[in-house]
């Protein structure tokens, strides 16, 4: 990555770098805009790249270092590319006890990566995830932020279909 | 999207405006939206906080502590700015409550905010929710927005004089963040650890400023007993228990869904008729009555009230509202196995006995599922999780560690199973896991 952090428009588009200017001012501490930040720079960008957070690091006044430190925290931040479409497929308890683990497995043959694996035309990508809040409608997964709940083989199936589709638009 | 189940015991209060397009705040108004914030300000700050003491309302995060006592520990005088921060970011395996809420009812907790904020002066509100939850962000800052537009928010609200404003966005992923300390942390954009306590947030709290945490779903509640009446509210429930909460049943039931209940509902009950029961004719093994953390009830034990105390009497605790059932089908080695590796996972790292103790935990607990096992492992496993108890920053560790010693104790035979190179007895879905080396 060659850009510079000193070209925001080159980063992010013109609606996200307007937010991002308006985010700092709503704390009483800038910083405080950092984790929103971040998560929505990778939604825009794919993930979080060298000049991402250099460029975050500067609009919220602190160090790079520090901006690492908390992406190593958060389990949905990434510093590596992720397929476009993520699948994150619960296997806590309540998902377990209604086939959470199948759904894993079966997700792992169908799209031919392991856990945290990204397939080769980078479409898709796999994780075996903690609770995501669907227990009542177990079991579940989530394709980016989309809920997909009350899954079985055959109907995880069809919404990786219907996503395939869509890799192309 | 979410939608709240229903049963004729079930006692509308927080779910009162579910699936009525409360969303749009007109829609809110016609449902005697805002009445208790305007009720709220002709009361001030003394008559906010007894109004609540009266509601016998406690805490539906986990802890249960009373919600007005908690409150009133917010000093009157301070040097720096009072806050409210509404903790939505549900992570408790189990649970999933908070979501219906910003789905169904997002303005009711904008207006338990605005209440929280008059009860102590407080001039700013947060609402933090879970990263996942993107779509119930927006669905939140469209309410804000819309409460902005009104006046109910921003300067001199409902034309009181009074200024209130409030800030929402999600997190990143991280369960420990739910846990009030590290939650600041988080929104002062940092990894979220947690601070060691005293001094407790009402005193030295976000920023530094005293500050109200609680629960998305106690902050819900707050415009219902202004809206009803503190008194009102309590009598739905039991003794020191008021109202009514939202329980999550999943797990091996007939009807999960989420069904608001009395406080103190039967969880026999709760289980057979409410839930449907278990399917395909199974036996009942195990409850956890209240998210992951809260120690397993065997199905001997379940003719219990659910609140606080009769829960807490039985030897857990009523948790997160999250009930997950588990049918005689169960490996509770495996189970026992997959809350550890959650907990391992969740664990921030900052105290030792909560990063390793998690950690070996999963270990052993992997070794003996695999067949790896021997006895000396049930015995370490009991006295390394009798060891995290009360030794951590924040309950992470409690979280990990006691319902580990209630899997071992209450179904240590299952474990014994499993010793001797005999591995699980159950049907297995996932590949074998290395072993403990």
């Amino acid at each position: 990555m060659s850009t510079q952090p000193s070209q925001p428009a080159a980063l992010f588009s013109p609606a996200l770098a307007a937010r991002f200017d308006q985010f700092v001012t709503l704390y009483p501490v800038k910083r405080s805009a950092l984790v929103p930040m971040l998560l929505y720079a990778q939604d825009e960008t794919g993930y979080l790249s060298d000049a991402v957070i250099a460029e975050v690091a500067e609009r919220v006044g602190v160090s790079e270092l520090e901006v690492r430190n908390v992406i190593s925290y958060y389990s949905l931040l990434r510093t590596r590319p992720a397929g476009k479409f993520h699948v994150q497929v619960c296997t806590n308890i309540s998902c377990m006890l209604r086939g959470g683990n199948e759904i894993l497995e079966h997700c792992k043959k169908k799209l031919g990566v392991p856990n945290k694996g990204v397939t080769s035309d980078g479409v898709f990508s796999l994780e075996e995830v903690e609770c995501i809040g669907a227990c009542s409608w177990a079991p579940a997964a989530q394709v980016n932020y989309d809920f997909h709940e009350n899954l079985t083989p055959e109907s995880i199936d069809r919404v990786l279909a219907d996503y395939r589709g869509r890799a192309g638009k | 999207m979410a939608t709240l189940s229903t049963h004729p015991d079930c006692v509308p209060v927080v779910s009162y405006r579910f699936g009525k397009g409360a969303t749009s705040i007109d829609r809110y108004l016609e449902l005697e939206g805002y009445e208790a914030t305007r009720k709220a300000l002709t009361l001030g700050p003394d008559g906010i906080i007894n109004e609540m003491k009266a509601s016998n309302l406690r805490g539906r995060g986990g802890a249960g502590f009373p919600t007005g006592l908690k409150w009133s520990f917010v000093p009157k005088q301070s040097a720096k700015p009072k806050y409210v921060l509404v903790n939505g970011d549900e992570s408790e395996p189990g649970t999933c409550k908070d979501r219906l809420i910003f789905e169904h009812d997002p303005h009711s907790v904008i207006e338990g905010t605005i209440i929280a904020g008059l009860s102590v002066q407080a001039k700013m509100g947060f609402i933090y929710l879970r990263g996942e939850y993107r779509y119930l962000l927006e669905i939140t800052e469209k309410a804000v927005a819309q409460a902005y537009a009104k006046g109910f928010l921003g300067k001199n609200i409902f034309g009181s004089g009074i200024d209130f404003d409030i800030v929402t966005q999600t997190g990143a992923g991280a369960y420990e963040v739910g846990e009030e300390s590290a939650l600041m942390e988080s929104l002062e954009g940092k990894r979220g650890i947690p601070r060691i306590r005293p001094p407790f947030p009402a005193v030295v709290g976000l920023y530094g400023g005293p500050t109200i945490i609680n629960n998305a779903e106690t902050i819900a509640t707050v415009p219902h007993i202004f809206r009803m009446g503190g008194a009102e509210y309590a009598k739905l429930g039991t003794e020191r228990n008021g109202g009514t909460r939202l329980f999550c049943l999943s797990g091996h039931i007939e009807r999960p869904g989420v069904y608001e209940l009395p406080m103190g509902y039967n969880l026999r009950k709760m289980i057979y008729e409410v839930g449907g029961g278990i399917p395909n004719g199974k036996k009942l093994k195990a409850v956890v009555p209240g998210g992951a953390s809260t120690p397993a009830l065997t199905a001997d034990e379940i003719d219990i009230g659910m609140d606080f105390d009769q829960v807490g009497k039985a030897g857990s605790m009523l948790g997160s509202g999250g009930v997950v059932v588990l049918d005689e089908t169960t490996c509770m080695v495996e189970f026992a196995l997959r809350t550890m590796k959650f907990y391992a996972h969740e664990s921030c790292g900052w105290c030792i006995p909560c990063r390793e103790g998690t950690d070996w935990l999963k270990k052993s607990l992997t070794r003996i599922h695999e067949g790896g096992g021997v006895d000396k492992d049930i015995v370490n496993i009991r006295y390394l999780a009798e060891n995290m108890l009360g030794r951590t920053f924040c309950p992470l560790g409690d979280a990990a560690a006691m319902p580990t010693i209630a899997f071992v104790q209450k179904f240590r035979k299952e474990f014994e199973d499993h010793l001797e190179g005999r591995g699980c007895p159950y049907r297995r879905v996932r590949e074998p896991e290395p072993a403990l080396v």
